[in-house]
């Protein structure tokens, strides 16, 4: 078949199922890198707290996220999660299997990798910040909540940029694990065009590519904001 | 818990071990030699090689492992220019496939990791060697290459981890690794979490071993930053 007509957008054209598959890959990776942000700042602050427990804690969630290869955990979220929804829907009456959809699943796992590298990050970041603000903020009376939001938040979003750019390329990534669920994402879509005209050199090809755009364009995008984030700032290096 | 089952279900995922290593390590070396090339071509001062280098990082660091493996794996193998030439007995074969495409992809994350060392490189050191009249392998072997190995040492710890948790992927093209035997007993017994949580703990131990080797190895690597005994 014609390298054209498998890729093109008319009958029997792949060109609109990978396109789609890319966008779900977006917002499949999207959802994780939020989730992530949830997790990681829940385990920073654990390990910022001062509270020795929950720093134990946070740091035992990091170092094994961390230590388990990200298809095992994709797995696990994905037969965990059904499981647990299950067992709480007996608690409330309901008796039957229920399975968590596919997306879910994969964006939690992504989630759940990506959180305990975001951790680390949004720990730096925070560290980063020069001491004599948060006493100044002290000093003239700001609350707990107002200094987190005027003083803590904005330097921290701008420390963690650079960080958080490279573990969404890593969430990207990891994204094309959640195939195995059935998810039709891109890596899943390119399988099953693999599959069904017998041209996987062609599919996987074309899937790198999309996957290889679609990180420089956001490195680019990260990039982007990056310098927006610190034009105020003069550097050493840079 | 049924304790036996618990056991003949460890030991099923140990005999798999051998497998799972020897996929990391073939990855890894492979890797490593690759890198070594790229790194060449990148610092070569030649403007085509150079972009060569970037391109391959680029491609490597920028598209997921397994859409890589599977390209090597079932898109390599559909070819009829690659079942005809010489390089078929590897490529058939599920193994050099996984090991192919791990060391390549390993690949791209060394070279940036070997290239940062290398700049970490003061440039007073390569001039006090030259003013020593010391040749190019001399200096490489004596200056450059103690003082880069020291710098990647960190960064190359995380990528040999991230390589053993990259091994999983190769139970997706048909080899019976730690988490593939795994998934075996898992669909076999029925039983959900117990096969999972074994070979996670057997993951988790060997990157637990392999980071701690690498720590010692820094620290006895750069004794001169250590604070001297009182």
């Amino acid at each position: 078949m014609d390298i054209l007509k498998i890729f093109g957008f008319g009958e029997g054209g792949w060109g609109l199922a990978l396109l789609a598959g890319a966008g779900m890959t977006l917002l499949v990776s999207a959802c994780g890198l939020l989730i992530g942000a949830v997790i990681g700042a829940l385990v920073a602050w654990s390990r910022l707290s001062g509270n020795r427990l929950a720093g134990a804690a946070g740091e035992a969630y990091a170092a094994l996220f961390r230590g388990l290869p990200e298809l095992l955990v994709v797995y696990f979220v994905y037969f965990g999660s059904s499981t647990l929804l299950t067992t709480g829907a007996k608690l409330v009456g309901y008796d039957g299997f229920i399975g968590v959809p596919s997306f879910v699943a994969g964006a939690l796992a992504v989630g759940v990798i990506s959180g305990s590298y975001q951790a680390e990050v949004f720990r730096a970041a925070y560290l980063a910040i020069v001491k004599g603000e948060l006493e100044a903020a002290v000093s003239v009376g700001m609350d707990r909540w107002l200094m987190f939001q005027r003083i803590i938040a904005p330097q921290v979003l701008r420390f963690a940029l650079p960080g958080l750019g490279n573990l969404w390329q890593v969430a990207l990534k990891d994204s094309s694990l959640i195939s195995v669920t059935g998810l039709a994402e891109l890596m899943r879509v390119s399988q099953v065009g693999a599959a069904s005209t017998h041209q996987p050199f062609a599919f996987y090809v074309g899937g790198l590519v999309l996957y290889l755009a679609m990180t420089l364009v956001t490195t680019r995008l990260f990039d982007i904001a990056e310098a927006r984030a610190t034009r105020g700032m003069r550097r050493i290096a840079g | 818990m049924d304790w036996d089952f618990a056991a003949t279900t460890f030991w099923r995922l140990m005999a798999a071990l051998p497998l799972t290593l020897e996929v990391w390590f073939l990855s890894v070396v492979l890797g490593g030699l690759i890198a070594a090339g790229v790194v060449w071509m990148r610092v070569s001062g030649s403007r085509p090689l150079e972009i060569l280098a970037r391109a391959y990082v680029a491609i490597f660091r920028g598209t997921p492992l397994l859409i890589q493996l599977f390209l090597v794996y079932y898109g390599l193998a559909s070819l009829p220019a690659v079942r005809h030439s010489i390089l078929w007995p590897v490529l058939r074969d599920p193994l050099y496939c996984g090991v192919l495409a791990l060391g390549l992809c390993t690949a791209g994350y060394q070279a940036e990791i070997f290239r940062g060392a290398l700049l970490a490189v003061p440039h007073g050191a390569g001039e006090a060697a030259k003013a020593c009249g010391m040749s190019g392998l001399l200096m490489f072997r004596r200056i450059v290459f103690p003082i880069a190995l020291r710098h990647a040492l960190p960064a190359y710890s995380t990528e040999m981890i991230s390589m053993v948790k990259a091994t999983a992927l190769v139970s997706l093209i048909t080899l019976w690794d730690v988490l593939s035997v795994a998934l075996k007993i898992r669909n076999d017994t029925l039983v959900t979490y117990l096969p999972l949580i074994l070979a996670g703990a057997i993951y988790f131990t060997i990157n637990y071993i392999l980071g701690a080797a690498f720590l010692s190895l820094e620290r006895r690597l750069s004794p001169h930053l250590r604070a001297r005994p009182s």
